[in-house]
């Protein structure tokens, strides 16, 4: 009885030290925001009075306001954009079948592991070359296509009720009117789900930006943020400011949407 | 004569619903990777491409950066990927017990470091493993060392620290994926194997793993594909330092491309290393979960 007590106890103890270590950061990332440059290197743990002059700091550094407006611009429209083909393609493959296109779609699932890096080098001179570069246009359309986001409409579609289908085609609606009409009130749970995931990853993506965006008035969050460590000087509580920026959003929508967050990372190996 | 235009519409149809995403697929995917195994082949600077069939293979094999690069990327491998999918597994089936109080709570936090993006969490991770920073002064007020770990530039430091990290940020990631699998399994098998006196570690290894397997490939061939990518977490923490100790293929590949004089081409051999990589480990990984399954 007391071992089970003990290994009980334990249980919680461990329990409790990974979810502080999975914290911590986080309350650091606040903390440093807070405190000057030196004290957030020799690591001090508590709130200081330096928040102001932190986001003093930052705001001259960078044109902030710009910074945010163009990562902003980017995530949604790509989001808005993958959402839309991705979806109209995942309710093609599976609404309407042929042999042909379901050999295309186990094709593109194989093309799922092709790695980024093996991309780039053709991507950055097609893009130089498209006259693309440092525009948002560049930056948003090779992610517009994702066979992630394919497989997983089609995966939710299995679900669509076929008889919506039929009802529709007997009223005499044509194949785009079902899909506007029908089957995208109908998924909106899926799409909910896809939006925070595509959202987020266009939000978070850096590598990309990194190549294409070469101009300062283009910057996004997270290319700022990187260029800010290389200074002579850096400014670790003005870092911490950016870093804050840059998580707010996305820890708000995992918060007010949970349960969909979960969903949308769980939905294609359901 | 009704029936085959209905067939025909339907064709037209199928078609029309994916082309846009086909279309987009095939300039940006199908495009840009024949095109760098192509690239792969030519010698020359920037632009200027000759063909020089294996000369590039043969400068992989004398290059001592490349060696240093894919050898770290192994070593990434070896060791983050196995410790990171034990730790989510357990946690996990820890998550999954019922009698678990606060389990709403533990799943959350640990689940919350997937919100941080890469570039964010390095930031953070910085800046807490500076030589006086809040990692060191914990650890020597715990009495666990000394004198302080140079996280950044002492070469072994500078992995653990590379390692530490993606382990933070993945290992909730994956657990969700247990979690959702074993809130599948039927709850009565374990009870059974009380019964029958199975101990904790062994319904573990003989009950839990098992049935996971299928999500346990997914996850290995996901973290597999990503570790052998490794580029965001190494250039922002340790910039591929200390004298290349965290150098990356994809961090080699960026410097190829965009540091030094661009040589598309031997950048394009090195990216197709990953490629083959990926897909020999995907490969070995399927196979393997189809041997275990047949025994």
């Amino acid at each position: 009885m007391i071992a089970r007590i003990l290994t009980r106890g334990s249980l919680y103890v461990l329990m409790s030290l990974v979810a502080f270590v999975s914290v911590f950061p986080f309350y650091w990332m606040i903390v440093g925001a807070t405190n000057t440059s030196s004290d957030v290197i020799r690591g001090k743990p508590t709130f200081g009075t330096a928040l102001f002059d932190n986001i003093a700091h930052f705001f001259n550094l960078f044109d902030v306001p710009r910074v945010l407006l163009n990562t902003t611009i980017i995530a949604v429209v790509g989001t808005v954009l993958t959402l839309a083909l991705s979806s109209l393609a995942g309710y093609g493959f599976e609404m309407f079948r042929s042999k042909f296109r379901d050999k295309l779609f186990g094709l593109m699932l194989t093309m799922l592991s092709i790695p980024f890096s093996a991309l780039m080098i053709p991507l950055f001179i097609m893009m130089s070359q498209a006259g693309l570069m440092n525009t948002f246009v560049g930056i948003i359309l090779p992610g517009i296509a994702s066979i992630y986001i394919i497989f997983y409409f089609r995966q939710a579609t299995k679900a669509f009720p076929s008889e919506l289908r039929d009802a529709a085609r007997i009223d005499g609606l044509k194949e785009w009117q079902i899909f506007l009409y029908v089957y995208l009130p109908v998924m909106r749970s899926t799409y909910a789900a896809a939006t925070i995931i595509v959202f987020m990853a266009n939000w978070n993506n850096y590598l990309w930006p990194l190549i294409i965006l070469q101009s300062n008035e283009n910057k996004v969050i997270t290319l700022i943020i990187s260029s800010m460590r290389s200074g002579y000087n850096p400014q670790f509580g003005a870092v911490m400011v950016a870093v804050v920026l840059a998580t707010l959003p996305t820890l708000f929508i995992f918060f007010a949407l949970q349960r969909r967050f979960v969903e949308g990372l769980l939905g294609s190996v359901k | 004569m009704s029936g085959t235009r209905l067939a025909r519409n339907e064709q037209i149809n199928g078609w029309l619903f994916i082309a846009p995403s086909v279309l987009l697929i095939g300039i940006f995917l199908v495009y840009p990777i024949l095109w760098s195994l192509w690239m792969s082949f030519q010698v020359g600077k920037g632009m200027n491409f000759s063909f020089g069939g294996f000369t590039n293979i043969i400068r992989l094999t004398k290059d001592p950066i490349f060696q240093i690069a894919l050898t770290n990327t192994l070593i990434f491998l070896v060791f983050q990927v196995p410790i990171m999918l034990t730790l989510a597994l357990l946690l996990a089936s820890a998550l999954n017990d019922p009698k678990l109080k606060f389990r709403g709570f533990f799943r959350t936090a640990i689940f919350l470091p997937c919100v941080t993006s890469l570039v964010a969490y390095s930031a953070l991770f910085r800046s807490m493993f500076s030589n006086e920073g809040v990692v060191n002064k914990t650890l020597m007020a715990m009495h666990i060392i000394d004198q302080p770990i140079l996280w950044t530039s002492d070469p072994f430091w500078a992995k653990v620290l590379v390692i530490s990290a993606i382990t933070w940020r993945w290992t909730g990631y994956n657990m969700i994926f247990y979690l959702a699998a074993l809130q599948n399994i039927d709850r009565s098998i374990y009870e059974a194997a009380k019964i029958d006196g199975v101990p904790a570690w062994a319904r573990f290894t003989q009950i839990t793993v098992p049935m996971l397997k299928p999500v346990i490939l997914f996850t290995s061939v996901t973290s597999t594909i990503g570790t052998l990518q490794l580029f965001d977490e190494v250039f922002n923490i340790t910039e591929g330092g200390p004298a290349n100790a965290t150098m990356t293929l994809s961090l080699y590949i960026y410097n190829l491309t965009f540091r030094f004089m661009p040589s598309f081409g031997y950048a394009s051999t090195v990216s197709y290393v990953i490629v083959v990589g990926v897909a020999i480990l995907s490969f070995v990984q399927f196979y393997l979960a189809r041997e275990r399954s047949r025994a």
